[in-house]
């Protein structure tokens, strides 16, 4: 779509150049506000549409009817349908998002709070996922069909088909309560909380901002766990496509052509093959990291990390639809930005694309 | 998936009649429908030779006797609770596996669980991908607004967290094994849109399309005969490679109490049933798992085996 | 740019690697530092007069006090709190309190009358959630000024619109909702009219053993000792209290170390660690019920003989003695054991020729078809799967519905159900809270939404019943009001829709030299004060 509107301001006058160089820009930002007032929509209408009353969650199971519905009216709960969802949409636009009915604090402290933990957490996954779900690709596909490719794919395969609640309490079992090589559940032994100011709320970069090495070991003691749980399931997908990629681009001609220039095989594989890969294969990692952006209700329950998903999934469980869209607002926000990101790639990298 | 299948119905024919196979094997078929079962045919003896997709398949196989025949196989009535004699380790008391929380017998539940995730596996099947490649086919055969509409509702589901709009649906619909598998289907549908609708865009302009169009084909009648077979097989092979995933989410939503209802004993919820006891008695968790490795594990041969033998663009070098 | 990237992630990595090498994790808790591992997902509020969850009680035990209190050692009769004394005049409605002298909040206010008389009246004229447990005593927005008064500094005089039994209202005055908070910070807080509740559902204006450092939802909160606490010694000078999801990882955390003290362990996990010469158990009886109840809205459930056939159908023993083992203790009647008036009888056992016969008079000789509504919560799940099985032997094919908690409270406020299950907890400590729920219903009426209570939420029509518990809380003779609730207890535990099974026994499992830590039965909750190490 955006290819196609590049092409039309091929010549012309200045201001019709103008406009079709920013036509792909007013492009995008049509389909993100499209996108986010669906995102919006959508989260309104699920909050009315489950069956769980938001009032009870205020009020709790015990309420007396006036109190509750005094509640009620103080929601806006008893407006019509649509006004309600004018009503939602203008404080958004505004900027507010509004109280988590959970939580009693405003619903952009708790993003701000469990944010970085999520980010924090995903970012390193990635890492350990793509430091060794990258090469465990290359390797296999180099290997197509012989055993190294084969443990991989079993490996990658128990990365697919292993609940994380299981593989995680193992892991603690293992590495923290046997062997006692990382720390327990928790983003920080819990007398360092507090320590150090917080800046970008990720407890990694923090501590190296105020320079306390020893608060930095701790977190990364306690990160190192469930960010290798989640790293092997980007791990199983990483490497899968990684693998498949290579097996196509191995097949090429300039591959051949290169060996038999004398190219040396490491350069041919690690240089040349993967180098042509690294466009796609950048957007797979960006689509798995997106993933992990969600975060993941189940690992973070079971490493008691103070999440996203723990945090959206119980607010939508009380119909604390506040809490809910600002969660999804961040995670759309997080989609979108990926998107543009692997778009872009394409564009500058991607020879093909260009035309 | 059962267009698929075929091909393993006649694995005696070789053998047996020369004739049909001398048929499946000729290089100048005589009508369409001869081509396409030469192509079936090879790309069968393309899979058949490859014994990871093999393996892939007899797992399957295995799976669909173990619950057409689940009644025959159990050993006790999955659902009888022991309350004397819970947390039974295997072999215990003719326990083969143990027992649960609650004193089931854990062979026999994971026995009767096959039928669930087999019904799991039949209903997501028929759900995600069709809808997925309707979409995508429409949107990248017609273009234009078409295009844009589909994708932007497209995008729109794919940039929501997943598990919030599983959860969303299944308290809406309200818990159970059917409408969890629905709420799955409901978020799973958008990727399979973009992959038909990125290969219904290198299709859209050949020669083939162009030429039914001139004989007077409406579009629909395109879209259904010409566009979306060519797409089918990408969307199955990546159909049974999220098969895994589809049963673990499955089972994540048993963790949050939106799956299966008890005491109905889908894998999942066995094992999230089973994740209090993990420390102590590991067998409670571990044995559903394993089910759920081998199961997936079967899948995701079956779909290498696939792709290998039906995507022309790859194993040609 | 790619390299870029690559590069920097690679850096990171090394960083962290760096991190990870002899990052040995150091044992045990600082000797003046308290960790508890807990669920405290419920806590949505820290205002005591609107915080009316199991962790909210708790919280508010520590941070702020009452006009009276029980002490943790010896819990029963009511000892000083910020009242030094207290007494009844002869006509039985008036009540004076002589404050404490020299207090102060954790703000270094002096703590008054005025301030005992301000957060009462706050508590009713806010009209949350927990305020009936005031205002049944006839106190409404309008007259609370003129019913709670300060007459001086150290004097609170409080008048009630009739006279009830004088330990209902002390009883009364015990629960969070009377804790008493500043008036001049909450009030300097105050914003459109909120009486400061906005920001005190996130802050403290208390003058408890503790105060408030800080509260992650879902995480954690911490503690710090306030100082000089006029109750005795405050031995743990920061206590944090984590919010651990599973039993697994909270058991892992205390066999580590890495807490002091660990709340929600299962039943299996407490078993585990028994041979733990590290660690102890330590048993409390609470005042939480668990119970399923019969719709009388649904014909089957409303024949008489179909609700004592439902009553033998339970296996109290077999759950009791396996997947609840320890953490319940199987209890008949709706008033907690410990609780004035208490009904020790167990009559009902599980009997399943006796129920079939009661279901063949009532003309199911067959069994019929129930949903039973449930949340999902691992024991209640049990409980529930156990009686679905034993409801199995008579014929009784019993669905089960899962859903979150505020799903299946929607449905049961709404009089939807056929059978809930589910667990109910006094809301202050005097036989009236469970007797005003599970009988009394004073309008059976649809439009009359008295969600509030049981009685009502099962459609059970009592009106004899309801008169009864009326005039048990007025009954000013303790012994002759204690023979009341037996009474009624009685007649509910043989007709009514309650089949009430177990009650609670918190078992919390800690490090061996964690001393006095008191959870407060089944009338108050835990005091982290009394903690030594």
């Amino acid at each position: 779509m955006n290819a196609h509107a590049t092409k039309q301001g091929g010549g012309g006058a200045g201001l019709l150049s103008l406009l079709a160089r920013i036509r792909p820009a007013l492009n995008f930002i049509t389909a993100l506000a499209v996108t986010f007032l669906g995102l919006l929509a959508i989260t309104f209408f699920i909050g009315r549409v489950i069956p769980i009353d938001p009032v009870i969650s205020v009020v709790g199971e015990r309420a007396p009817r006036e109190v509750y519905e005094a509640a009620r009216k103080a929601m806006g709960l008893d407006k019509p349908l649509i006004e309600q969802f004018l009503i939602y949409l203008w404080q958004v636009l505004h900027g507010d998002l509004g109280y988590s009915l959970l939580t009693s604090h405003p619903v952009l402290e708790d993003i701000k709070r469990v944010v970085p933990a999520t980010f924090e957490l995903a970012t390193v996954a990635t890492i350990l996922g793509v430091l060794t779900g990258v090469p465990a690709g290359v390797i296999a596909a180099v290997k197509a069909g012989r055993w190294p490719d084969h443990i991989i794919r079993v490996l990658g395969l128990i990365g697919y088909s292993v609940p994380v609640f299981w593989l995680g309490l193992m892991g603690l079992l293992l590495f923290y309560g046997k062997l006692g090589w990382v720390s327990g559940p928790g983003r920080l032994d819990i007398f360092y909380d507090g320590v150090v100011p917080q800046v970008t709320g990720m407890i990694l970069i923090d501590s190296l901002l105020a320079g306390d090495w020893g608060i930095f070991k701790n977190a990364v003691s306690h990160i190192i766990l469930p960010a290798a749980m989640l790293g092997y399931y980007s791990l199983a997908y990483i490497s899968r496509m990684t693998r498949s990629f290579m097996i196509e681009q191995l097949g090429q001609e300039y591959i051949t052509t290169a060996r038999v220039k004398g190219m040396s095989e490491r350069r041919v594989i690690w240089k040349h093959a993967l180098g042509n890969v690294m466009v796609p294969l950048i957007t797979v990692i960006a689509l798995s990291y997106a993933a992990l952006l969600e975060g993941s209700v189940l690992t973070e329950t079971v490493f008691a990390w103070p999440g996203l998903g723990f945090y959206i999934t119980t607010a939508l469980m009380s119909a604390d639809m506040s809490a809910v869209l600002g969660g999804t607002i961040v995670v759309g926000m997080v989609f979108v930005g990926l998107n543009l990101f692997s778009d872009f790639l394409y564009r500058f990298f991607d020879p093909r694309a260009k035309l | 998936m059962s267009d698929q299948q075929k091909p393993a119905a006649p694995p005696d024919a070789p053998s047996g009649a020369g004739g049909l196979r001398a048929w499946l094997e000729s290089e100048t078929p005589r009508s369409a429908f001869q081509a396409r079962c030469v192509q079936m045919w090879l790309s069968w003896l393309k899979f058949s030779a490859n014994p990871l997709a093999l393996t892939g398949l007899l797992i399957i196989i295995a799976l669909v006797l173990m619950a057409v025949f689940a009644p025959l196989l159990v050993t006790h009535d999955p659902l009888a609770q022991d309350l004397a004699g819970r947390l039974l380790p295997p072999g215990a008391k003719g326990h083969w596996l143990g027992t649960d929380g609650l004193g089931r017998d854990i062979y026999s539940r994971i026995v009767a669980g096959a039928r669930i995730t087999l019904y799991i596996v039949a209903l997501v099947t028929i759900t995600a991908p069709l809808f997925g490649l309707l979409v995508g086919t429409l949107a990248g055969y017609f273009g234009g607004w078409t295009d844009v509409v589909l994708m932007r509702v497209t995008d729109i589901f794919l940039a929501f967290p997943k598990l919030i709009l599983a959860l969303a649906f299944v308290a809406a619909l309200g818990p159970g094994i059917g409408n969890a598998i629905l709420a799955i289907a409901i978020t799973s549908w958008p990727p399979y849109a973009r992959i038909a609708r990125a290969e219904t865009l290198t299709i859209r302009k050949s020669d083939f399309i162009f030429a039914s169009r001139l004989q007077g084909a409406s579009p629909a009648r395109i879209v259904a005969a010409h566009v979306m077979p060519l797409c089918i097989s990408s969307v199955i092979v990546r159909v049974t490679l999220d098969m895994a995933g589809i049963i673990l989410t499955a089972a994540g939503l048993g963790f949050l109490g939106l799956g299966a209802q008890p005491p109905m004993p889908e894998w999942g919820a066995m094992i999230s049933e089973g994740r209090k006891f993990l420390l102590n008695q590991w067998w409670v968790a571990t044995m559903p798992g394993l089910a759920i490795f081998t199961v997936s594990l079967g899948f995701n041969l079956l779909g290498d085996g696939l792709r290998d033998a039906l995507d022309p663009r790859s194993g040609q070098s | 740019m790619l390299k870029q990237i690559f590069y920097g992630a690679a850096s990171l990595a090394a960083l962290i690697a760096a991190g990870a090498t002899g990052s040995a994790a150091q044992a045990g808790t600082p000797a003046d530092t308290l960790v508890i591992a807990d669920k405290i997902d419920d806590l949505i509020t820290l205002d005591p007069a609107q915080s009316f969850e199991f962790s909210g009680a708790e919280y508010n035990l520590n941070v702020y006090d009452k006009l009276l209190a029980f002490d943790p050692k010896n819990l029963g009769p009511l000892v000083p709190g910020l009242a030094a004394s207290w007494s009844l005049a002869d006509d039985g409605v008036t009540y004076t309190f002589k404050m404490r002298k020299g207090i102060r909040f954790h703000s270094g206010n002096p703590v008054t009358a005025k301030d005992a008389a301000f957060s009462l009246r706050r508590a009713i004229k806010l009209k949350k959630t927990p305020s009936f447990i005031l205002t049944q005593f006839g106190f409404t927005p309008e007259n609370v000024d003129k019913m709670i008064r300060a007459t001086d500094d150290e004097t609170l005089v409080m008048v009630t619109d009739r006279p009830y039994a004088p330990s209902f209202v002390y009883n009364c005055l015990t629960a969070t909702i009377g804790s008493i908070v500043d008036s001049k910070l909450v009030m300097e807080h105050e914003k459109d009219g909120d009486l400061g509740n906005l920001w005190l559902k996130t802050h403290d204006a208390g003058t408890g053993a503790y105060k408030l450092r800080i509260w992650k939802p879902n995480e954690l909160y911490a503690l710090d000792a306030a100082g000089d606490y006029f109750r005795g010694k405050v031995a743990m000078k920061h206590v944090f209290v984590r919010h651990i999801d599973e039993s697994s990882s909270q058991r892992l955390l205390l066999e580590k170390g890495d807490v002091d003290i660990a709340r929600k362990l299962t039943p299996d996990d407490i078993a585990a660690i028994a041979s733990n010469k590290d660690l102890k158990v330590e048993n409390d009886l609470k005042g939480r019920i668990m119970y399923f109840s019969l719709n009388q809205k649904n014909k089957i459930l409303a024949n008489p003989k179909v609700r004592l056939a439902m009553k033998y159908l339970v296996d109290y023993e077999g759950m009791t003695k396996s997947f609840l083992r320890g953490q319940y203790v199987v209890h008949q009647a709706f008033e907690p054991l410990t609780y004035l008036g208490e009904l020790k009888d167990n009559p009902y056992h599980l009997d399943v020729a006796k129920a079939k016969s009661l279901l063949k008079e009532a003309g199911y000789p067959d069994g019929f078809s129930v949903k039973i509504h449930v949340r999902n919560a691992q024991d209640r799940l049990e409980i529930a799967q156990s009686l679905q099985n034993t409801f199995g032997q008579a014929g009784i094919k019993a669905e089960l519905v899962v859903g979150t908690g505020k799903q299946t409270l929607t449905v049961y406020r709404a009089r939807k159900h056929d059978i809930y299950m589910g667990a109910w907890g006094p809301d202050y400590p005097d036989p009236n809270t469970n007797a005003d729920t599970f009988a009394s219903n004073p309008d059976n009426r649809d439009e009359a939404k008295l969600t509030g209570k049981l009685a009502w939420r099962n459609a059970w029509d009592i009106p004899e019943l309801t008169k009864q518990t009326k005039a048990a809380v007025i009954e000013r003779d303790t012994a002759k009001r204690a023979q009341m609730y037996v009474d009624i207890q009685r007649k509910v535990q043989k007709d009514g829709p309650f089949a009430i099974m177990f009650q609670k026994i918190i078992q919390s499992a800690m490090r061996k030299n964690v001393n006095g830590f008191v959870t407060g039965g089944a009338i108050s909750n835990a005091h982290y004060w009394t903690v030594t190490k």
